[in-house]
């Protein structure tokens, strides 16, 4: 693919448009979601259904004071929002949505994708760090240690599924798993690999997903009732809401991870269902797995800092090496 | 070995568990009244302030006995009235309640025998100041009977 100018600027512009437009609506799914399962109606206000709600939210926020505390390292306050949110943003060059939507479609994509994600840590340490807030500083620590117990088991089950395909590329990757769900790396029966633990690699997988980006019931980093709003106690206007964009931008990006390493991607369930565009097949599947990412917000109460660790280190890291060994097996005999 | 993987089985079933749970409460009916655009009606026995009532012509039916201001254990009521050249009974001229101080015990209305006086539906009279507690009922019950809404 040649990149020109206008090529870019039309890839920028569209990934920024997507991420901005999803940031804002999934917070409304959000509150809907959360309001349907507590039997509540949710917004109802703001235009039909509430669906203003978003836009009204974002005035808000960007018309509100930016209020940097006394005694904060500023270069580093300033920048952790940002680093919060871009690496999500650049996640979209080399995530393809369909065969030919696709920015930049790398050889080493998911390497890609897994360098930006480990900046998600990094920008809660800082925001952590630079606040001068006890609760904040204890937040950061945790979310490290969190991102970087969850990165293990996620980066081994990525492996296990580039070790299938034979390649680190998305489309390569969807690919292989074209011609229906038996054929998805989802499935126990998967011609060529017949490996009944790959459902389990799944769960591991969006697990550690819902780890990466600090949702319920892993928000140690923000967790309300402890750290007042964590790493964030400090931060008001854009500053606050380019976290809380940054979160939902993470959200779709792990949506799309999983779908491209786990679901097939574009790929239709059946085969003779083939006749409708791949994209839509893409985001209905991404926009299930949010709902599940939703769904088990509202279902789950928050894990102890322990139980975390202890479900990474001792539950899921050794699960997902077993499973990569077991895949390496599996290859060499039916490969 | 054997517990920690009957552990980690039977944690994920009671996560399954909770999900179902969640589930079915998302498709149940919510049953909220959104407050301000509509509003339930007051059940039967609501106590609000007390109101007059009207006959079929439209007049209160209260005779002016007097017996609910003696049986008002704060003094909430005034009344007075007026017996008309020829006639044999007095007609009521205005009927004022002070509702700061009124505890809603419903003694006159118990003790009205002309079932003239009964609670109203009002729960949602706000003001910061205190005359708007001062109601006047008979102005009250002519403004009722012009919008037709006259009921016993």
């Amino acid at each position: 693919m040649s990149l020109t100018l206008i090529n870019v600027i039309a890839a920028a512009f569209i990934a920024v448009a997507f991420v901005a437009t999803n940031a804002a609506y999934l917070v409304w799914c959000e509150r809907k979601g959360a309001a349907f399962i507590q039997r509540r109606p949710g917004p109802t206000e703001n235009g039909p259904w509430g669906l203003f709600q978003p836009p009204v939210d974002g005035i808000k926020l960007m018309t509100k004071q930016l209020m940097i505390p006394g005694g904060v390292d500023k270069v580093l306050f300033m920048v952790a929002p940002v680093l919060a949110m871009f690496p999500a943003l650049v996640s979209f060059v080399t995530l393809p949505f369909s065969e030919n939507i696709v920015a930049h479609d790398m050889e080493i994509g998911v390497l890609v994708i897994f360098a930006m994600a480990s900046f998600a840590g990094l920008a809660l340490l800082l925001a952590g760090w630079s606040s001068r807030n006890k609760y904040s500083m204890i937040a950061s620590v945790r979310a490290v240690s969190q991102t970087i117990a969850y990165e293990i088991p996620m980066l081994i089950t990525a492996i296990t599924v580039v070790l299938i395909a034979g390649s680190a590329n998305f489309t390569e990757i969807v690919h292989q798993q074209s011609g229906g769900f038996w054929n998805w790396n989802l499935s126990p029966v998967k011609p060529g690999l017949f490996n009944i633990f790959m459902p389990i690699s799944f769960i591991i997988f969006f697990i550690c997903s819902l780890a990466e980006t600090n949702r319920a019931p892993f928000d140690l980093g923000e967790a309300e009732s402890e750290l007042v709003a964590g790493f964030h106690t400090e931060y008001s206007s854009m500053g606050f809401g380019l976290f809380f964009m940054g979160e939902y931008a993470n959200i779709v990006v792990g949506a799309c991870l999983t779908t491209l390493l786990f679901l097939g991607g574009w790929d239709a369930p059946l085969p003779f269902l083939s006749f409708i565009p791949g994209v839509v097949w893409f985001l209905l599947k991404i926009y299930t797995l949010i709902f599940t990412f939703i769904w088990i917000r509202w279902t789950f109460p928050r894990t102890t800092i322990y139980g975390l660790l202890n479900l990474s280190w001792k539950i899921l890291l050794p699960l997902s090496l077993t499973n990569l060994l077991l895949t390496a097996g599996f290859i060499k005999v039916f490969g | 070995m054997k517990g920690f993987i009957k552990d980690t089985l039977l944690g994920f079933k009671s996560l399954l568990v909770g999900m179902r749970i969640t589930a079915k409460e998302f498709f149940t009916p919510k049953i909220t009244v959104h407050y301000p655009h509509e509003t339930e009606e007051m059940p039967a026995r609501f106590r609000g302030h007390i109101t007059l009532t009207a006959n079929n012509t439209g007049d209160p039916k209260c005779v002016a006995c007097g017996m609910c201001v003696r049986a008002c254990p704060s003094n909430c009521m005034t009344l007075t009235s007026e017996k008309p050249e020829g006639s044999k009974k007095k007609i009521l001229t205005s009927y004022t309640l002070d509702f700061t101080r009124c505890s809603l015990c419903g003694s006159c209305i118990e003790s009205c025998k002309f079932d003239a006086i009964k609670f109203s539906k009002v729960y949602n009279h706000v003001s910061t100041k205190k005359e708007d507690f001062y109601y006047d009922l008979m102005a009250n019950l002519k403004k009722e009977v012009e919008e037709g809404k006259i009921n016993d």
